[in-house]
C-alpha cells in the first residue's frame, strides 16, 4: 500500500510503486482534470505540483510522490480563484483547453518563484509546455496579467 | 648416456628457476599494480605523480575522446541550454541552465528527469543528482581543444575547485557513471567506464600534460 498526500487529502493505494502517478491521478483517484499528451515528458499537459515543483506527471513514478504534497489543477486554489485562474477566464485563453492544466500549473511555479516575470522570464518558464492551438500569446498575457493583479492586490 | 643424465638435471633445474623467476615476476607485478592503484586513490595523490609527458598525451587522447561523445559533453554546453542526442542537438524546450545549474522555475531538469532512467526509448535518462554545471563554474567541454580542455580540467578556477584528489575521485561521481547507463537508444561513451578510469588516471598521475595546439 502506498499512500499519497493529493490536494491536502490522503489516499492509499494498492497500486505499483513504478505506477506513473499521471495514470494514479486519472485512473485510480479520479482527478481528469491533469491529462496524458505525450507520456514521454515532452510536451507539459500533464504537469502538477510535487512539493511545489512543476514535475510531469506522465514519467513520475508514484514512489517518488511518496511522503510529498502533489497538487494538481482541481487544487491549486480553493474556488478556482487563483490570479491565473481568473487571468485565463478574463482573457478566454483555452482554445481546445487539453493543454491548459498544464499550462497553468507551469505558470503557477513561476508566479510563486518570480513575482515580476519578464517576457523572457516567462518564455524560459513556459517553454516547455507546447500548445497545439497556438495560444501561446494569450497565455503569455495572462501570466502578465495575473503577476499584475497579484501585486496590486497587496 | 651419462651425458645425457648428467644434462636432464640441469635443464630441469633451468625450467624451475625460468619458472619460478616468471611466476615471482607477475606476483611482483600483480602486487605493484594494486599497490599502484590503492596510492591513485590515497588521499596525497601529488606524491605519485611521475611525469611523463609521453603517457600523459596518450591517456588524455583516451579522456578526450569519452569527455567530448555526446554522453558528457550534452551535459556541458558551451551555451546555457544542455544539450541532446548522440548528435548533440539542443536540448528540445530548451530548458536553461539557472544559477545552480538545477534549470529555472517550471523548468527544473529534474521535473522530467526521474532518480532513474524512464523506460522505452526517447523517454528522459535519470540521476537523482541530474544538473549541469552551475552558471559561475560552467566547465564547457563543447568547442574544446584537447589543448583547452586538458588545461581547463586541471585548473581549480576552472574545474569546480577541484585538487588531483578530487579530480580521481570525480572519476566515480554518480552523473559521471550515468554516461554509461543513459537509458534505451543512446550510445555509450566511445571506451567502458573501466578503461576510461584508467586513462583518466594516468593523465593526471603522470603530469596532466595538455596536448599541443595544431
Amino acid at each position: 500500500m502506498i499512500t499519497l498526500n493529493i490536494n491536502k487529502k490522503n489516499y492509499k493505494l494498492d497500486a505499483d510503486p513504478n505506477t506513473p502517478l499521471l495514470w494514479v491521478l486519472r485512473d485510480n483517484i479520479g482527478l481528469v482534470g491533469t491529462k496524458y499528451g505525450c507520456g514521454v515528458a515532452q510536451c507539459g499537459a500533464c504537469v502538477v505540483h510535487l512539493d511545489g515543483e512543476a514535475v510531469r506527471s506522465c514519467v513520475t513514478k508514484i514512489s517518488r510522490a511518496q511522503g510529498k504534497k502533489v497538487v494538481t489543477i482541481e487544487g491549486l486554489s480553493a474556488s478556482n480563484n487563483h490570479p491565473l485562474q481568473k487571468a485565463w477566464l478574463e482573457l478566454d485563453v483555452s482554445q481546445c483547453g487539453y493543454c491548459q492544466a498544464g499550462q497553468i500549473m507551469s505558470a503557477a511555479v513561476l508566479l510563486r518563484e518570480n513575482k515580476s516575470p519578464t517576457s523572457q522570464d516567462i518564455d524560459d518558464a513556459m517553454a516547455g509546455n507546447i500548445c497545439r492551438c497556438g495560444t501561446y500569446l494569450r497565455i503569455k498575457e495572462a501570466i502578465q496579467l495575473a503577476a499584475k493583479e497579484s501585486s496590486s492586490d497587496k | 648416456m651419462k651425458q645425457f643424465y648428467n644434462k636432464r638435471p640441469s635443464s630441469a633445474l633451468r625450467t624451475f628457476f625460468v619458472l619460478g623467476s616468471l611466476f615471482l615476476f607477475v606476483g611482483i607485478m600483480a602486487f605493484g599494480s594494486n599497490l599502484s592503484i590503492d596510492k591513485q586513490s590515497a588521499i596525497n595523490v601529488k606524491t605519485n605523480v611521475v611525469k611523463d609527458s609521453v603517457a600523459s598525451v596518450n591517456a588524455f587522447k583516451k579522456v578526450y575522446a569519452v569527455l567530448m561523445s555526446p554522453r558528457c559533453m550534452n551535459c556541458h554546453p558551451a551555451g546555457d541550454v544542455p544539450l541532446q542526442g548522440d548528435d548533440s542537438h539542443p536540448h528540445a524546450m530548451l530548458p536553461k541552465r539557472g544559477l545552480d545549474g538545477k534549470g529555472v522555475s517550471a523548468m527544473k531538469c529534474s521535473n522530467c528527469h526521474q532518480p532513474t532512467n524512464t523506460p522505452g526509448p526517447n523517454t528522459p535518462p535519470g540521476n537523482p543528482n541530474w544538473h549541469l554545471p552551475p552558471a559561475d563554474m560552467k566547465m564547457v567541454f563543447e568547442g574544446r581543444s584537447p589543448y583547452q580542455l586538458a588545461k581547463q580540467l586541471v585548473d581549480p578556477k576552472q574545474n569546480g575547485h577541484k585538487d588531483m584528489k578530487k579530480l580521481i575521485e570525480h572519476a566515480d561521481d554518480d552523473l559521471v557513471l550515468a554516461g554509461w547507463n543513459m537509458g534505451e537508444g543512446r550510445a555509450h561513451p566511445p571506451l567502458s567506464h573501466a578503461e576510461f578510469k584508467k586513462a583518466w588516471i594516468t593523465w593526471l598521475t603522470t603530469g596532466a600534460y595538455a596536448p599541443q595546439e595544431k
